[in-house]
């Protein structure tokens, strides 16, 4: 059971929002979280070296946020980790083929309009509610 | 440098509005997608958010000529929609729908230094380079036959 938290909800969104525009202003880059790791995997991309910087400061940041903000991040991951790992092997199959996820196709995609990431985001979204319609109602699973 | 710097405070730009927004949370991340159960509307403020800062942003950004530290706005040519688009995000929902962490909200929540963070994003780099050996393999064999 989690709260609805239309503020954080909010403030949170906008930040992600805000992180593409400067990313997209002073880079020329899309803030895809596929694309930028991908970058940073062997045979890495010649520009690695800003993909590693963006990678480093989203994962300090929630290291971060409790010691400057005093706001805790609420986590709680409810699936066996085996499980986590199905998920991450599919997961990472499916952003590659895609060529983004959330982040890529899911906001910076839509904000432009483009027709291939309002359906990927369009599949996406509805394979993960089916996906838990399944896990939860049909197979009484987490 | 200026890049490198830049690219990291934007990086956390994005890293704490992950983790303030809920989008880190993997049980608040399932329970937006259960919507038959106990469902958690707040990602669709998030997303609303997002979409919109960066919908209004991107409208002045990309009315330039070039982004400021590049010479080009390196943005997709592809148009059309294709399978491995359709078939790759189909698979990724469903890898979402299972673990709760998609690659935005995974990576961040590696500082937070739980163990199924961690396990999802190995996870999920052993897919992209399993991902980028069959496409190469698969392209190899095309180049082959023709």
């Amino acid at each position: 059971m989690t709260e609805f938290t239309p503020i954080p909800a909010l403030i949170g969104g906008s930040l992600i929002g805000l992180s593409a525009v400067l990313l997209m202003a002073f880079h020329g880059r899309i803030a895809g979280m596929t694309g930028i790791l991908t970058g940073v995997l062997p045979p890495a991309a010649k520009d690695w070296g800003w993909r590693a910087a963006f990678l480093l400061g989203a994962i300090v940041a929630p290291i971060l946020v409790p010691i400057l903000s005093g706001y805790e991040v609420p986590f709680a991951s409810p699936v066996p980790v085996i499980w986590v790992m199905v998920g991450g092997l599919l997961a990472g199959i499916g952003v590659f083929f895609a060529s983004g996820c959330t982040s890529g196709h899911g906001v910076c995609g839509i904000a432009r309009l483009s027709g291939r990431s309002i359906s990927a985001t369009a599949t996406f979204m509805v394979a993960a509610v089916a996906t838990v319609f399944v896990i939860r109602h049909v197979l009484g699973g987490f | 440098m200026q890049r490198i710097v830049l690219a990291g405070l934007f990086g956390l730009i994005f890293g704490t509005g992950i983790a303030i927004s809920g989008m880190i949370n993997p049980a608040k991340v399932l329970n937006f997608f259960d919507i038959a159960g106990n469902w958690d509307p707040s990602l669709l403020l998030v997303m609303g958010s997002a979409l919109t800062v960066a919908a209004i942003g991107f409208r002045f950004v990309l009315r330039r000529e070039q982004p400021l530290l590049d010479q080009q706005f390196h943005l997709p040519t592809k148009r059309k929609l294709d399978v491995p688009l359709i078939g790759g995000s189909a698979v990724f929902g469903i890898g979402w729908g299972i673990a709760g962490f998609c690659p935005g909200g995974a990576i961040p929540a590696l500082g937070l230094g739980d163990v199924s963070a961690w396990a999802f994003v190995a996870a999920m780099i052993a897919g992209i380079l399993t991902a980028r050996t069959l496409r190469r393999f698969a392209q190899q064999r095309v180049t082959q036959t023709a």
